[in-house]
């Protein structure tokens, strides 16, 4: 298996505060692979390394064998690694199909003085980007809200627009940030399945973080335990489930 | 669908073409008298002030406040070519031309600006802006070629209504078609959340440069017009209260609306020519219009929303404003 993603004794300090401490992780092409641990473990810290939204000081981050730690968000992304938001981040006031249609920001190719004239290369361009959005919009069930602000959507088609917007940039890797936050049960199952789908449709490897422990041992073929920026376990779901270290991260100790 | 889309994009070149021809009609045949013509001009390049503008405060959400300084670098770079380097006779003809070297010089001194501006996040510009406005004016009274406090004059009168009219069409094209285009939904997603945009791809730092250049630029031509109507020109005409004019007319407008930019104009405009009477006080207009604007109607006439007609055709939902419901493109 080839590696799409390696990162290499990864740390990070807020201040005094060690936030993320010596973190290494390889994630292998076609993977599906769960960070998780208890809230302020540090997870989103490593995703907002991994997308340059923060500076790397100590350690490296390879992307298809290439270094990338010193890259501009901007630059990641274009390269093929596509996010989502614990929070969700989308454009509130731009409707839902800019939405969409940004996520392909660095996949047009004309120039904006094409876009100026309206030249048919622009409009063949903007054209099939368009076509593209609603293909996904419809994927996921959400096309009749294409003309609508995002801000007036509900919170569960924010989160499938999130993701929309993500996969429309054609990403190789999708780093997922606690996408069943806030989610029921049944929700929550749903989108597991969902996100299987995906996996397979658009040949993805994903990176999770979640701390609801049974999304992640549902989902990931491999997961990795944090508490308090330190790695405490690694392997597969079924080991972690039952690893001491992560019990007690999870539950406290036994008296 | 398509055949209506002709029809509409034929519907606004008519409407544009009659627009300049009475533009010229009117005031030739003597039925608007030179006064009323005169207010129509600055509503124009109002307009263009405002639209500029708009593209940096309104749609990209950052905050400049010093554009006159721009304005200055254009009224002032035009005039000189006009009065010591052209010849008379050819001035007319080459008026475009001088114009847009005005709006050359000015989006040269909006990349000095911009630079270090945008080189980090934050709030940079407002300040940054502000002292450019100062720095310009203080240069331009103590440049003794260029008359000094005194100002800089002797210039034919070279913008009239059709010009006026045609710049502001070009404009409003120019930015309209901006907008609605991957760049232009870049520069607004700057505005929602610039962490997001970033990580959707876009590279927030060239976005928001070449967005402010666009923006100094159509500022310049506006001070050149605004030169040679007046035929004179000083730096007190660039004020800071100037700039306060311009983000008026923006906020009473419509942050993020070039509909809400050419309402803004128009309305501020005649506000101010009606008030004449009023002397000194017209003055504390703006300012308290700016201060109440900002708390009871943060985002104007039109915030965030577009006339239809001003839509392209093709934008398939535009650029993430107003109630277009669009459908998917025809496959």
């Amino acid at each position: 298996m080839r590696q799409i993603l390696e990162i290499i004794d990864l740390s990070h300090n807020f201040g005094g505060l060690r936030a993320v401490s010596d973190f290494s992780l390889t994630v292998g092409e076609g993977e599906l692979v769960g960070v998780i641990g208890p809230n302020g473990a540090g997870k989103t810290t490593i995703f907002n390394l991994i997308t340059g939204v923060f500076r790397i000081a100590q350690g490296r981050i390879l992307y298809q064998g290439e270094d990338i730690t010193q890259w501009l968000s901007n630059r990641i992304t274009a390269a093929g690694i596509a996010r989502t938001f614990q929070n969700i981040r989308l454009f509130k006031d731009l409707t839902v199909l800019d939405n969409v249609r940004l996520g392909a920001f660095s996949r047009h190719r004309y120039s904006l003085m094409e876009s100026l004239w309206r030249s048919s290369n622009f409009r063949e361009q903007e054209e099939r980007l368009t076509r593209r959005a609603y293909e996904l919009l419809e994927r996921f069930q959400v096309a009749h809200y294409a003309g609508v602000p995002a801000r007036n959507l509900p919170y569960g088609e924010q989160r499938r627009i999130e993701i929309a917007r993500a996969l429309i940039s054609q990403p190789r890797l999708l780093l997922l940030d606690e996408p069943a936050a806030g989610m029921n049960h049944a929700e929550a199952e749903e989108l597991i399945r969902l996100i299987r789908e995906l996996k397979e449709e658009f040949s993805l490897t994903i990176l999770l973080i979640e701390h609801q422990m049974r999304v992640v041992l549902n989902l990931c073929q491999r997961v990795t335990v944090l508490d308090f920026g330190e790695t405490i376990a690694s392997g597969p779901p079924q080991e972690i489930h039952h690893h001491p270290a992560v019990l007690e991260a999870y539950l406290g100790r036994d008296i | 669908m398509a055949t209506s889309d002709k029809g509409k994009s034929l519907l606004i070149c008519l409407g544009a073409v009659l627009l300049l021809a009475l533009s010229w009609a009117l005031p030739a045949s003597g039925f608007l008298n030179p006064y009323i013509v005169q207010v129509l001009m600055y509503v124009g390049i109002n307009m263009i002030l405002t639209m500029a503008l708009n593209l940096v405060n309104g749609y990209m959400g950052e905050f400049s406040v010093g554009h006159a300084g721009f304005m200055a670098i254009g009224a002032y770079v035009s005039s000189i070519i006009t009065v010591a380097v052209l010849p008379r006779e050819l001035a007319p003809w080459l008026f475009p031309l001088v114009l847009v070297m005005g709006g050359l010089a000015a989006a040269a001194a909006g990349l000095i600006v911009a630079y270090p501006s945008f080189r980090t996040r934050g709030d940079y510009l407002a300040i940054v802006t502000l002292a450019f406005n100062m720095i310009v004016k203080s240069v331009l009274e103590n440049l003794e070629i260029l008359g000094g406090p005194r100002g800089y004059l002797g210039m034919p009168r070279l913008t009239n209504l059709v010009w006026v009219t045609a710049w502001v069409l070009i404009t409003l094209l120019i930015l309209r078609n901006l907008i609605y285009s991957n760049f232009g939904r870049g520069i607004m997603a700057i505005r929602e959340d610039e962490v997001a945009a970033n990580l959707t791809s876009v590279d927030t730092r060239r976005v928001k440069i070449i967005a402010f250049l666009i923006s100094a630029f159509f500022t310049g031509i506006a001070g050149g017009l605004f030169a040679h109507v007046l035929q004179f020109i000083n730096p007190r005409s660039f004020s800071i209260l100037k700039s306060t004019d311009m983000l008026v007319m923006v906020y009473l407008g419509g942050v993020g609306s070039l509909a809400g930019s050419l309402l803004g104009a128009a309305i501020f405009t005649v506000l101010l020519e009606v008030l004449r009477p009023l002397g000194l006080w017209r003055w504390v207009l703006g300012p308290l219009l700016l201060v109440l604007l900002m708390i009871f109607r943060p985002r104007g006439i039109m915030g965030l929303r577009e006339w239809r007609w001003l839509q392209p055709v093709l934008a398939f939902g535009g650029g993430g404003q107003g109630p277009t419901a669009p459908g998917p493109p025809p496959a």
